[in-house]
């Protein structure tokens, strides 16, 4: 494989006194996408704090382009080219739906990603541009989130449960808009516990349970039970 | 006409008061920070005015202009290196540690100055007044003073509502977490709240120099005509600062008209009514 864009080793990450995440290895190569998959509480949300930024972990090495960015702040990792799709939109409440997308563009990074292309693959945003966040629909709030982070015109992008909470039919529509995102040669790591959408569009996956990597490769290299075992944690037999 | 000249009047003090009230509404606004130090603030850039005035020998108007940028420069440097530390999900570090400066500053300018009142002569424009017909004139010292709070305000707006970072200063109203997945360094923005505030702080102080005595220890009651501004125009409005400040300018006026010992206590009288009837100000922005 070529040069990661990036990639973690043994990283452990703790809240307090809690251990969250135990010696995880992660890359991802550019233009890949790799999906995290696994159940509520396993550790994806803070693997992907982690790369943002987010969550500063001891003994961290976190390594970008080759370059080593162990701890960095997540203003860095924004600079840097890396955006994330919070958990839960966290949109800016009392800021229009066209100052939070313009919100994400604070550090001018050059790329394909303007307002008016965020606007094309998002067309019923325009009518609510003026809006506030707040007043908006699940779905419609989630789009804004995922402008937000493009335009940041990051090399990766880290999308954090956009299905949660929305329903089916607005599920596949925003997934319908992730190869367009793709074309532009952004990275993307998918974290979902909803297997099938993850799986359906990613190159790699990694399932994590209890904080720990329980099986990593292509999804097709493994049965649905390997998936579903690693998953919900039952262990091989006991060799 | 009495009346109408006290309300007059009134407006115009008003135009101080949100001056005084503007940098503090915008760091409680941007950052939940309570600033106990901000009366003494503003007592610093009156004695700072009197210095440069003094040693320089230029207009006070251009002193306040030359203390503009060493003010503004003093407050990102005050929040990035003091205020930042203290700052977290509990109110009371930064209402201990403002409150500390507040009293370091007073002791400092007592020790430097004495206890003296000081006051900044603006030569004829002290006492210049402007007939406006009938029996009233105001005094064109408080009508710039007004002036120069809208002007203030409206750049502030501008700041806030057409520019990159007045977007991520109102995003970091709203959340400051997810502030920093935009790019910004919260340690940063902080700074640039502070150093607006301190700012705007350094020409409501050269201001008020020019138009009344002062003595190192009357920081805290400007404190307290800030908050009430703040709290009767609604937190977070910045036009409802100024608002805040006209209606206690015109209740202390007004009170004043009616006896003179009654010219404060009118005021919080004020305050007080609004808190008990709209406690979230007259132009509260609606909070999440």
């Amino acid at each position: 494989m070529s040069q990661a864009l990036l990639e973690i080793r043994q990283l452990d990450a703790f809240y307090g006194d809690f251990q969250a995440l135990f010696d995880i290895d992660f890359q991802i190569a550019p233009q890949e996408t790799v999906a995290v998959i696994g159940a509520n509480g396993a550790g994806k949300s803070t693997l992907l704090k982690s790369m943002a930024g987010l969550v500063s972990s001891k003994g961290q090495v976190l390594s970008w382009n080759g370059a080593e960015r162990g701890g960095w702040k997540a203003y860095e990792a924004v600079r840097a080219g890396v955006a994330l799709v919070p958990e839960g939109r966290r949109l800016f409440a009392s800021l229009s739906v066209e100052d939070n997308l313009k919100a994400g563009a604070y550090r001018q990074r050059k790329g394909y990603w303007t307002l008016e292309r965020v606007f094309e693959i998002f067309p019923e945003l325009i009518p609510k541009r003026n809006n506030p966040g707040s007043a908006l629909s699940g779905g419609q709030q989630q789009m804004v989130a995922i402008g937000r982070a493009l335009m940041a015109n990051p090399d990766l992008m880290l999308c954090d449960e956009i299905s949660l909470g929305l329903a089916p039919r607005i599920v596949k529509d925003i997934y319908l808009t992730l190869p367009r995102i793709r074309e532009q040669g952004t990275a993307l790591v998918i974290v979902e516990q909803d297997i099938n959408q993850a799986l359906a569009v990613s190159d790699r996956i990694y399932c994590i349970q209890e904080g720990r990597v329980s099986l990593t490769g292509a999804p097709a290299d493994f049965s649905r039970q390997q998936i579903v075992d690693a998953y919900f944690g039952v262990r091989e037999s006991a060799a | 006409m009495i009346w109408v000249n006290a309300i007059l009047q009134g407006i115009l003090l008003g135009g101080l008061y949100a001056l005084f009230a503007a940098g503090l509404s915008l760091m409680f606004g941007v950052m939940r920070f309570v600033n106990l130090a901000h009366g003494d603030f503003i007592i610093v850039a009156a004695y700072l005015t009197l210095g440069v005035c003094e040693t320089l020998g230029v207009n006070p108007f251009l002193s306040v202009l030359l203390i503009v940028p060493v003010m503004g420069a003093a407050g990102y440097g005050l929040q990035r290196f003091l205020f930042n530390r203290v700052l977290g999900q509990d109110i009371l570090p930064p209402v201990l540690v403002t409150f500390g400066l507040s009293i370091i500053i007073q002791n400092v300018l007592l020790d430097h100055y004495g206890a003296n009142g000081k006051k900044v002569t603006v030569g004829a424009l002290d006492t210049a007044s402007v007939n406006i017909g009938g029996d009233l004139a105001i005094g064109s010292l408080p009508a710039l003073t007004f002036l120069a709070a809208v002007t203030i305000i409206s750049l502030i707006w501008f700041i806030f509502y057409r520019t990159s970072i007045g977007r991520i200063l109102r995003a970091t109203a709203d959340d400051a977490e997810i502030v920093g997945l935009m790019g910004a360094n919260n340690a940063h923005t902080f700074a640039i709240a502070t150093m607006l505030a301190t700012a705007v702080v350094a020409i409501a102080g050269g201001l008020f120099a020019m138009r009344t005595n002062f003595d190192p220890s009357a920081g805290p009651i400007r404190l307290l005509f800030a908050f009430e501004s703040v709290i009767i125009g609604g937190m977070g409005s910045l036009w409802g600062t100024l608002a805040g400040g006209i209606a206690l300018g015109i209740a202390q006026t007004v009170g004043g008209q009616i006896d003179p010992r009654f010219q404060l206590l009118a005021g919080h009288l004020i305050f007080l009514i609004i808190l008990a009837v709209r406690p979230r100000g007259l132009f509260s922005r609606r909070m999440s």
